[in-house]
Formats: structure tokens, sequence, C-alpha cells
């Protein structure tokens, strides 16, 4: 079983991205929430975490500077990120996969699109 | 004698308008799945907003800067929160105004992402949700509001974007390397 952190500021889009993570084939475990990139890694720091998904625009840490400090640590460098974002830019995209990120879906998503995008990953 | 950057038309009203339309009719679609109906399109020197209901809006900042924002009844935002989160709602609550908070979002965040294509970088606050009767929107300057209606059923909401050049950033460019502090700007 996999367990999840969804980082996103919108507590609608967290509850959006768990009911499409349950439809999913991937085996998903607990799913853990996070509002921003600070409490993000706190999260990473207390649990084991096999799977991310995160927003980029949020306060305090956004989504970019967050995977920027994960990818940072040898411990956390493995573990697939998927940003999911409004932000629709090329150069944004590039950005996040400069980064560190292993794929990006822009919101509006559809559950067809985190599937096959999980299922890329796994 | 200092002289002010000419706003630039970067962008006519009919790229804005179906930006606008687009972004709108994709979000509904995709993450709703509610059909909506494009309308009237009227551009408006105050924010047109209802004397009541639910205003989310979301600032635009680069070298243009501006606000988004979507105005609808309470009846619809309970509706959009429905269909969004996939639970029954009845009344205005946390997580209905989330709910709206978000498609706006998602529905600045795209217009943004046109917009870019031609003003360059732009970064987008977090959304402001104002829930209440009988208030009033205002921003300061005298930038005009081009403002979309769509039909959700028999429900109506607008989508609404004002931008224009932003005058600070082209004075804070002219020593690069040496912004001019806001508090010091003559």
């Amino acid at each position: 079983m996999l367990d999840v952190l969804i980082v996103d500021d919108s507590a609608a889009i967290r509850k959006i991205l768990q009911r499409v993570l349950r439809q999913t084939e991937v085996p998903i475990g607990t799913v853990y929430e996070a509002s921003d990139g600070v409490e993000a890694l706190e999260t990473l720091r207390r649990q084991t975490i096999g799977l991310v998904l995160s927003d980029i625009n949020m306060p305090n840490m956004d989504g970019l500077e967050f995977l920027t400090k994960m990818r940072a640590e040898d411990v956390w460098k493995s573990i697939p990120v998927l940003m999911v974002s409004t932000e629709g830019t090329q150069a944004k995209v590039l950005e996040a996969v400069e980064r560190g990120a292993s794929g990006y879906v822009r919101k509006p998503f559809t559950a067809e699109q985190i599937q096959e995008k999980l299922t890329g990953l796994f | 004698m200092t002289t002010e950057p000419e706003p630039v038309q970067a962008i006519s009203q009919h790229e804005l308008v179906e930006a606008i339309r687009s972004a709108t009719g994709e979000v509904f679609t995709t993450m709703l799945d509610l059909s909506i109906t494009p309308g009237e399109v009227f551009v408006e020197k105050e924010e047109a907003v209802p004397s009541s209901g639910v205003v989310s809006l979301i600032g635009l900042a680069g070298s243009w800067v501006g606000t988004g924002s979507l105005a609808c009844s309470a009846d619809c935002a309970v509706k959009i929160a429905s269909a969004l989160l996939a639970t029954p709602y009845t009344a205005i609550d946390e997580d209905v105004l989330d709910a709206v908070a978000e498609v706006t979002n998602m529905i600045i965040g795209n217009v943004k992402t046109v917009l870019e294509g031609h003003l360059g970088a732009m970064g987008l606050s977090t959304p402001t949700v104002i829930y209440g009767r009988n208030f009033q929107t205002r921003s300061s300057g005298t930038q005009e509001w081009t403002v979309v209606s769509f039909a959700l059923g028999e429900d109506r909401l607008c989508v609404q974007v004002c931008i224009a050049p932003n005058v600070d950033a082209h004075k804070r460019t002219t020593r690069t390397g040496f912004p001019v502090p806001h508090l010091l700007r003559t």
C-alpha cells in the first residue's frame, strides 16, 4: 500500500484528489494532507510517504520551493512528485521538471488524466 | 519631468473574452460536469457584483497588474460546490466558499496563462471570498472590467477581469538592480 501526501491550499482540491486517488488502480494506503510547503516538509519528516501530489501556488512556501527542498534531501529524492497546478505555461512546466517533478497535470483535470500519470509512475 | 508609459493594448478585448469563456467552460465541464452557457459581454468601470451573494477575487501581478473575479448568487455557489465536491450542500458554509474560491482559481489561472502569452509572466494571489448582502466592491484606479456572464441552469454568474500596465514595475526597472523602494516613490 502506498501512503500519499497531497499538498494544496484548497481543501476542495485535496478532497477531490483523495477521491480520484481511491478510484485509481494504484493501491492507496493513508492519505496525508498539507496546505503549503512548510506543512508538507513536516509531514515528510514524520511519515513514510510513497507519492506526493503538489500544487504550485500556495502561501508560506510554494510548490516549486517545496520541491527543491524535498529533492535536496537524499531520503526524499526518489519519491515520485506529481505537480497539479493551474500554472499552464511551458516555462512553468519545464521549471517544475528541472526542479525534480516526476509529472505535471494542469488544473482543471479529469480523473483519467491523474490515473494516466500515476500509471506512468508505478 | 517624468512621463508615464502609455497603456499598451497588448491583448484585444475579443481575445480576453475568448480566454474567459474558454477557461470557464473547461472548468465547468471538466471539474463540475455542468453545462454552462456563455451570455452577454459588457465593460464596466466598477466591478459588476450582485447586491448579495458570493464574490471570489484573485490578484494578478507582473508587468501588468489586475484582478479576476467570479460573482454569483448564494444558490449558484451552493450548486457549484455540490458539483465540484460531489456532496449535496444546501447552504453557504466553509466548504462552499472554498469550492467557489478554487473554481475561481482554476478559471483565472487559465486566463492568466493566455494573458502571459501576450503580457509576460504574472503571479497569482490566493483567492479572497466575500459572502454577504448589500455589499459593493471597488478597485482603485480607473481601469475597466471586462465582464462575461454565463447561465448555469436558471442561475447566472459573472467572470470578470480588470488588467492594466503596471506603472510601478516600469519605474522600478529604470535602474536595473536598484529597485525604487515603494515608500520612497515620488
